[in-house]
């Protein structure tokens, strides 16, 4: 976090790169000093980390929105698209992974092998821009982008308290016509994301699975005459799955860099998108807040994940 | 087991024959011309199968790629930035046809040529970014790890800070500082390649500290010591060139992640100015509108580009991995190599 302070100082302050060139000089000073950023660096910094510390992001320069705002505001909307695309991942994933684990080096292999390539090399807006042409331009299945229709968001706005996840919303109101709005709006988005985030689960299963499938208990688990599939689903999976929770860590980190992009490719209004917003707008001092805020979130969910690793194998203990 | 020690038949299968097999192989490679001995071309002799087939296609579609944006001035049917020419406008979002096999764009540019021209934007930020991260990574976990100390600490402590980062964030964050926003043809592209490379410095530096710290302590380096060899000369000759054997992986690894990043940067809106330099990102960024309506030529082509690219590298990366890893590579099939042993 320091490190990104101190490097988005050394080449100017957030207000002349946004509005260099339109003021005078005289103007841009007095802006400037407004916002305190004529101050010795040091001094700035330490003001910078206490309001983090004490949960104060800053505020945006163009609308004057607390970034923490952003963050209650459309955190859940990230959330809830990240939430549903591991779903999709997971599904994709562990049993690829399973199948190709077990047809090691044969066809299935091989294909799922090339597929897994393929989705590393698609970009998430890709996958996302193709999945739109076909499902909601071409067969009109699906919606294009949004995370709700203009009628179902009027619906939405006679509930009494909103929560921020639609989906729960839609549920509590028990309005079907409702609920498959917001569920067609979430599938393109989900799936976009999961494709990416299922092709490095595929990979990871198939590769701890390769190495379980090679122990000794089950080799003997298979001599006692256990079925080749019990085997991958029951004696191999749990012990393949540890390290995948490890790394599932690291993947946050990546996987909210793809919702950045899918939820600019499909106008879903998260973090992601507020991001790309501000960005365009050169609203720098917005676009710091929230890649803070989103560096924190992502090492509170490392921390979180060290702490299920630990509880589900007997063998790390802290 | 050696030519002169035929394999008995009847053990076909048992990893021992196979092991054989694969010894002769790699015997008949020692003596074989010096060109036959250069990193991929003795990896695509030694590869079988699949793996084969892997690392030619990543091979033709890197080919492919460097060839495209070599000769972009020549394959390129008009200017990257062209909405006319002759004197007739070019017509925005015009479907493909004889004078626009890819159609044209939201703002009557050709699309077959700003994805050619593409390829020379993709292909120089993925060079600089690479380069730059490996000389950068590779010279300061040198240092970290011969120097030690304090220095050490504080650089280590550094690149798992930017480490934990989420990468796409940094560089977004990288590219704002480099560039402020604003940008022309090159010195978009090295913004763009400098912003990779501090997501890719410490990936180098993390392998080339733990690798120089376990050299340091064999007795060739304390020899060099004793003898009085100069601290520049331990690091450059018998710490540098003995720690860089893992290098490769990284490397091809990042070339592909720069140009997925260097489109997530376009996409997003940060980057090079279309009027100075074509970039696969910010097209697919302008044809995600068009495909709300039906439009399907200004987003397909970019994106296809991009796969094929990250996919060429990323093929040539892997194969090239799982062909040094004795363990992944898949030992040709005993009949094949009986010929060879045989001959």
């Amino acid at each position: 976090m320091t490190v990104v302070f101190f490097l988005m100082r050394i080449t100017g302050d957030p207000i002349t790169a946004a509005l260099g060139g339109r003021l005078t000089p005289a103007e841009l000073a007095a802006r400037r000093a407004e916002a305190g950023y004529d101050r010795p660096l040091i001094v700035q910094y330490f003001d910078y980390l206490g309001g983090v510390l004490s949960g104060d992001f800053g505020t945006t320069y163009t609308d004057r929105t607390p970034v923490t705002e952003i963050l209650t505001t459309y955190g859940a909307a990230t959330f809830e698209l990240v939430a549903y695309s591991v779903v999709v991942a997971l599904l994709l994933g562990v049993p690829l992974g399973m199948i190709a684990a077990r047809t090691r080096d044969r066809w299935p292999d091989a294909v799922l092998r090339i597929v897994a390539i393929l989705g590393y090399a698609t970009p998430v807006f890709f996958v996302g821009l193709l999945l739109k042409l076909v499902f909601s331009v071409g067969l009109g299945w699906l919606p294009v982008a949004g995370r709700i229709s203009t009628r179902g968001e009027i619906t939405m706005s006679t509930i009494l308290n909103p929560s921020p996840f639609y989906l729960l919303d839609a549920l509590r109101l028990g309005n079907m016509q409702l609920l498959s709005d917001v569920v067609t709006h979430a599938i393109l988005p989900a799936v976009a994301l999961g494709i990416l985030t299922g092709g490095i689960f595929l990979r990871l299963v198939r590769t701890n699975m390769i190495g379980t499938l090679e122990m000794q208990y089950i080799e003997s688990a298979r001599s006692r005459g256990v079925p080749e599939s019990r085997l991958t689903a029951r004696h191999a999976l749990r012990p393949a799955l540890i390290p995948i929770v490890t790394v599932m860590g690291m993947q946050i980190a990546m996987m909210l860099g793809g919702a950045v992009l899918t939820e600019t490719t499909f106008e879903w209004n998260g973090l992601g998108y507020m991001l790309a917003q501000y960005m365009k707008a050169r609203d720098y001092v917005a676009v710091q807040g929230i890649v803070m805020m989103l560096a924190v979130i992502v090492a509170l969910s490392n921390f979180v994940v060290d702490v299920i690793a630990a509880l589900i194998d007997p063998r790390v203990r802290y | 087991m050696t030519l002169s020690n035929p394999v008995p038949p009847g053990e076909e299968s048992t990893a021992d024959t196979d092991l054989a097999a694969e010894a002769a192989t790699v015997a008949a490679g020692a003596g074989s011309p010096w060109y036959l001995r250069l990193p991929i071309l003795s990896h695509l002799r030694r590869s079988v199968g699949l793996q084969r087939g892997m690392l030619v296609t990543g091979l033709v579609l890197v080919l492919g790629l460097l060839i495209t944006a070599l000769l972009a001035p020549l394959l390129a049917p008009y200017g990257f930035a062209a909405t006319s020419a002759d004197g007739t406008a070019f017509g925005t979002q015009q479907p493909p046809s004889a004078a626009h096999p890819l159609g044209t764009t939201v703002t009557g540019f050709d699309v077959l040529s700003r994805v050619i021209w593409g390829t020379r934007t993709a292909v120089a930020v993925m060079v600089c970014a690479v380069a730059a991260s490996l000389f950068l990574g590779v010279a300061l976990g040198l240092l970290s790890g011969y120097v030690g100390g304090w220095l050490d600490r504080v650089l280590v402590m550094l690149a798992d800070a930017i480490y934990a980062f989420p990468p796409l964030l940094l560089a977004i964050v990288m590219s704002i500082v480099i560039s402020g926003g604003q940008s022309n043809a090159w010195g978009g592209i090295l913004a763009a390649a400098l912003s990779i490379t501090v997501v890719f410095i410490p990936q180098y530096f993390r392998v080339i500290r733990a690798e120089v710290v376990r050299l340091k302590a064999e007795p060739f380096v304390e020899a060099a010591k004793v003898v009085g060899t100069g601290h520049r000369r331990i690091m450059g000759t018998h710490l540098l060139r003995n720690a860089t054997r893992t290098l490769p992986l990284i490397f091809t690894l990042n070339a592909s992640e720069s140009i997925l990043t260097l489109a997530a940067l376009g996409f997003l809106g940060f980057g090079i100015e279309p009027t100075s330099a074509a970039e696969w990102g910010y097209d697919l960024n302008r044809a995600m509108s068009d495909a709300t309506s039906g439009i399907w030529w200004t987003g397909l082509f970019p994106g296809l580009a991009i796969v094929l690219a990250v996919l060429g590298v990323t093929l040539v990366g892997e194969s090239v991995n799982d062909l040094n890893d004795p363990r992944l590579r898949t030992r040709r099939k005993r009949r094949r190599s009986e010929k060879k042993v045989a001959a």
